[in-house]
């Protein structure tokens, strides 16, 4: 009778065991399974530091328009203004934009020189999710400035099918 | 040859600054999307865009899937002497078009 028990005991447990370890496998493979990798913050960050390297990031000269409500992800029509007299000796070399939960973390990068009168540029971007996005300044200088932006899109780009 | 649009003004007094649109036509195929066996549709991008302004570099940059497809872009210049303003875009699978606008500055 009692090593019926354990008997039973042995195999509840080892049930238990196994059910525990099919769910951690389970979870895994649905994990793996939910689409195409989407940049982490933490990849945003390496992709910053790719561009920036040691040298420290300061908020302000930047500003990002973007509407704050998108309903589609596909095409957002994105501007970044640095505030800058945009002289010889003191001009906006680049402005870098990266997103956080895009596949991919960059969006664009772009060259001026003091040729460029203005530091300004537009263009439309994709957005996958409601996320931020960081347009990061390289100063001729050697500075870095950055501005940011939480937006809200309600359909999402480019990861469905074709 | 992938259609491209350009706005320069035609006039500019000289020193001042004038704004350029550029939009070209192409896809962006991002590479992230899946075709209906489930694989990924190759990646196929502009990946550079480049404007000088009689030879002299102005304005560059480099693009990343997450641009919408038919790229447009604006920026601005300094309208320094009459000339001719070039566009170059490049990408994936050997894309390469080139476009050019003609200033005259007063």
């Amino acid at each position: 009778m009692t090593n019926d028990h354990d008997m039973l005991q042995a195999t509840r447990r080892r049930f238990l065991i196994d059910t525990a370890a099919l769910a951690g496998a389970t979870g895994i493979g649905l994990s793996l399974a939910t689409g195409p990798a989407s940049a982490t913050p933490a990849s945003m960050r390496a992709a910053i530091r790719k561009v920036v390297g040691e040298a420290s990031i300061k908020k302000g000269r930047l500003k990002i328009d973007l509407p704050p409500l998108i309903e589609n992800g596909n095409a957002v029509a994105l501007t970044v203004t640095a505030e800058s007299p945009m002289t010889a000796d003191n001009h906006v070399k680049a402005i870098h934009v990266f997103t956080e939960k895009n596949p991919q973390p960059n969006v664009i990068s772009v060259q001026f020189g003091p040729r460029a009168g203005r530091a300004m540029f537009s263009t439309r971007i994709r957005l996958a999710d409601s996320q931020k996005v960081i347009a990061i300044a390289q100063m001729n200088d050697g500075s870095f400035w950055s501005d940011e932006i939480e937006v809200i899109v309600t359909l999402a780009a480019c990861l469905e099918g074709v | 040859m992938a259609r491209a649009l350009i706005n320069v003004p035609a006039k500019a007094k000289r020193g001042e600054v004038i704004e350029i649109k550029t939009l070209i036509s192409h896809n962006m195929e991002t590479g992230f999307r899946p075709d209906n066996t489930g694989k990924p549709v190759p990646r196929d991008i502009i990946t550079e865009f480049v404007c000088k302004y009689n030879g002299e570099e102005i304005f560059r940059a480099e693009l990343f899937p997450a641009i919408s497809a038919n790229p447009f872009l604006t920026f601005f210049t300094i309208a320094t002497e009459s000339g001719t303003l070039n566009f170059e875009w490049t990408g994936d699978n050997g894309f390469s078009a080139s476009e050019s606008a003609n200033i005259t500055v007063e």
